[in-house]
């Protein structure tokens, strides 16, 4: 496959479940278990390929996962501070700020355990907070939107550009056509393969109009 | 002084003027706050070796104490009715690096009581030291007793830490306890607690060790759910890496009904460490339940895989989950 994310773009990497998008955002991470058969990844024009995820995050490229690891001991404070470079390296009004970005009231939640006493959502909630607190150059979002308690998906995608403004590179994983929309960049991913990359109207158009109903088996949306 | 086998060792070796200060200092290092040991409306004990330093009773709080040949004997009583409203602290240690210190404690909370205790062992410079504590405590009728153990170890692993207790949690009656040994090496920990819970009681058993080097860490924790809707948790966590060994036992029988009881372990191995769970639960009551969980491995990758992600190297990340579940 190829695909390309530009600076400060968003792109965003729809496709049916079992496409292998979260696979992507492994293999980009380098992850554990995930890495490419045949190719290269670069970032900034360096051959990241070989890089540990730490080596990979210390660039500034960073992953939100679609379920987020729960940490017993671990509080928010923590959480977010390790991500912003370290505990007394950001001020704590820079953590609370980041808290309110997503609709989590500070005084409630700064102080708590990231364990199993948070929901699902909010776990989530407190993820998006650590990369905003991280300010990284490339962010990997896998799906944002799953199992998320927003009232509306407007405050995810109003997240996403927020990440934009402050000069991240975003490349989201998702079902929701609603981000798929908002993004500057779309791909349709299928069977492990990049089958199109366009602007989100054409991508979003060629999938209801080719993938509806999805069949990966025909192999028919490989290629143009 | 005592003998161990043909060897003689000295109990107390420091210039006593100067020990109270010492023991404070290593009371500091371990994270108490020395000056609680010296208010007038805290009640507190400071035993160095075999010796009292100090020691202050405060109302509703009845503090005998005795030293004996190689530590200390101690009753203390909360008496009927007083809702203790500041902290007991106790501190125990052995400065110089060889001794033993046996500490006999009888501690009785008394009907409609309330008390919570600090406890801290500190055994800074240890080589060859032998801390060792027989205990009974008795909660009277809904009374309710909080104790919270922290140790402070020496990095040289030359401790023998045993402590035993008996306690008796009669009606209505709430005992919540914490033993927390992640500072500084284990050397030998072998900690045994057994609880009969009686009607309508609340037992709480939570333990956190840290092993490094050659390490023995051994835990047994039983509870008897012998009265009727009688509760208990029993939580443990320990971390062990290199050549440590650690076995958790925790026992739960439920023998009355609506006696409800969860054993709930986590252990985590790095390098050529071993650990062991056993969890014993047992019901001869049909209305009584009781539930388990163990948890035996590495650190979770995925947790490791997060704080990689946020910018740590993998042994910070280990180290950060790993400090978090002691915390």
């Amino acid at each position: 496959m190829d695909l390309e994310v530009g600076e400060s773009e968003i792109h965003s990497v729809i496709g049916p479940n079992g496409a292998g998008k979260s696979t992507l955002a492994y293999l980009l991470m380098g992850i554990g278990g995930y890495s490419p058969e045949e190719g290269s990844v670069y970032f900034n024009n360096e051959d990241i390929t070989q890089f540990t995820i730490t080596q990979r995050s210390k660039r500034g490229i960073t992953l939100a996962w679609q379920e987020p690891a729960r940490f017993e001991g671990l509080t928010v404070y923590d959480y977010l501070s390790i991500g912003a470079g370290g505990v007394g390296k950001v001020s704590e009004n820079t953590l609370r700020h980041a808290l309110e970005m997503v609709d989590l009231s500070p005084d409630k939640y700064l102080y708590r355990e990231v364990s199993e006493a948070l929901s699902g959502g909010e776990r989530k909630r407190i993820e998006m907070a650590s990369i905003l607190t991280m300010k990284p150059k490339l962010v990997i979002l896998d799906e944002p939107d799953s199992g998320i308690d927003f009232v509306s998906l407007k405050d995810i995608v109003a997240l996403i550009q927020d990440l934009k403004k402050n000069g991240s590179s975003v490349l989201v994983i998702t079902h929701r056509k609603e981000i798929a929309l908002a993004s500057d960049k779309a791909s349709l991913m299928c069977d492990g393969m990049i089958v199109k990359t366009g602007s989100p109207a054409e991508i979003n158009d060629f999938f209801m109009k080719k993938c509806k109903p999805c069949d990966v088996e025909t192999y028919d949306l490989k290629g143009e | 002084m005592i003998l161990r086998g043909n060897e003689r060792v000295d109990i107390i070796k420091f210039d006593a003027s100067k020990e109270f200060t010492a023991i404070e200092d290593a009371y500091k290092r371990s994270g108490g706050d020395p000056s609680v040991l010296k208010m007038a409306d805290v009640s507190s004990l400071v035993v160095s070796g075999n010796k009292i330093l100090s020691a202050n009773q405060t109302e509703g709080v009845v503090l005998e104490k005795k030293s004996t040949e190689s530590g200390v004997d101690i009753v203390l009583t909360i008496k009927k009715g007083h809702n203790i409203p500041n902290p007991i602290h106790l501190c125990f240690g052995i400065l110089p690096k060889e001794g033993v210190q046996q500490i006999n404690v009888t501690m009785i909370a008394e009907e409609d009581s309330s008390v919570e205790l600090i406890a801290h062992c500190t055994f800074p410079n240890s080589e060859h030291v032998i801390h060792k504590m027989d205990g009974k405590i008795i909660i009277q009728k809904n009374a309710s007793l909080t104790y919270n153990e922290t140790h402070f170890h020496g990095e040289k692993g030359g401790v023998e830490v045993i402590p035993k207790a008996k306690i008796t949690i009669e009606e209505g009656g709430r005992y919540y306890t914490g033993f927390a040994l992640v500072t500084g090496r284990v050397g030998l920990l072998d900690f045994d607690y057994e609880v009969d819970a009686g009607k309508d009681s609340i037992c709480e058993l939570n333990a956190k060790v840290y092993g490094k080097g050659d390490d023995k860490i051994f835990i047994k924790e039983k509870v008897f759910l012998n009265g009727e809707n009688a509760r208990s948790v029993i939580k443990s966590r320990v971390a062990i890496s290199d050549n440590a060994v650690a076995e958790f036992t925790g026992v739960t029988e439920g023998h009355a009904p609506y006696a409800r009881g969860h054993v709930d372990c986590v252990e985590v191995v790095q390098g050529n460490a071993i650990a062991k769970a056993v969890p014993i639960v047992m019901v001869d009551n049909p209305l009584a339940k009781v539930t388990h969980e163990a948890a035996i491995g590495s650190v979770d990758k995925k947790q490791v895989d997060t704080l990689c992600a946020r910018g740590l190297e993998e042994n910070e990340a280990v180290d950060a989950i790993v400090k978090g579940m002691l915390k």
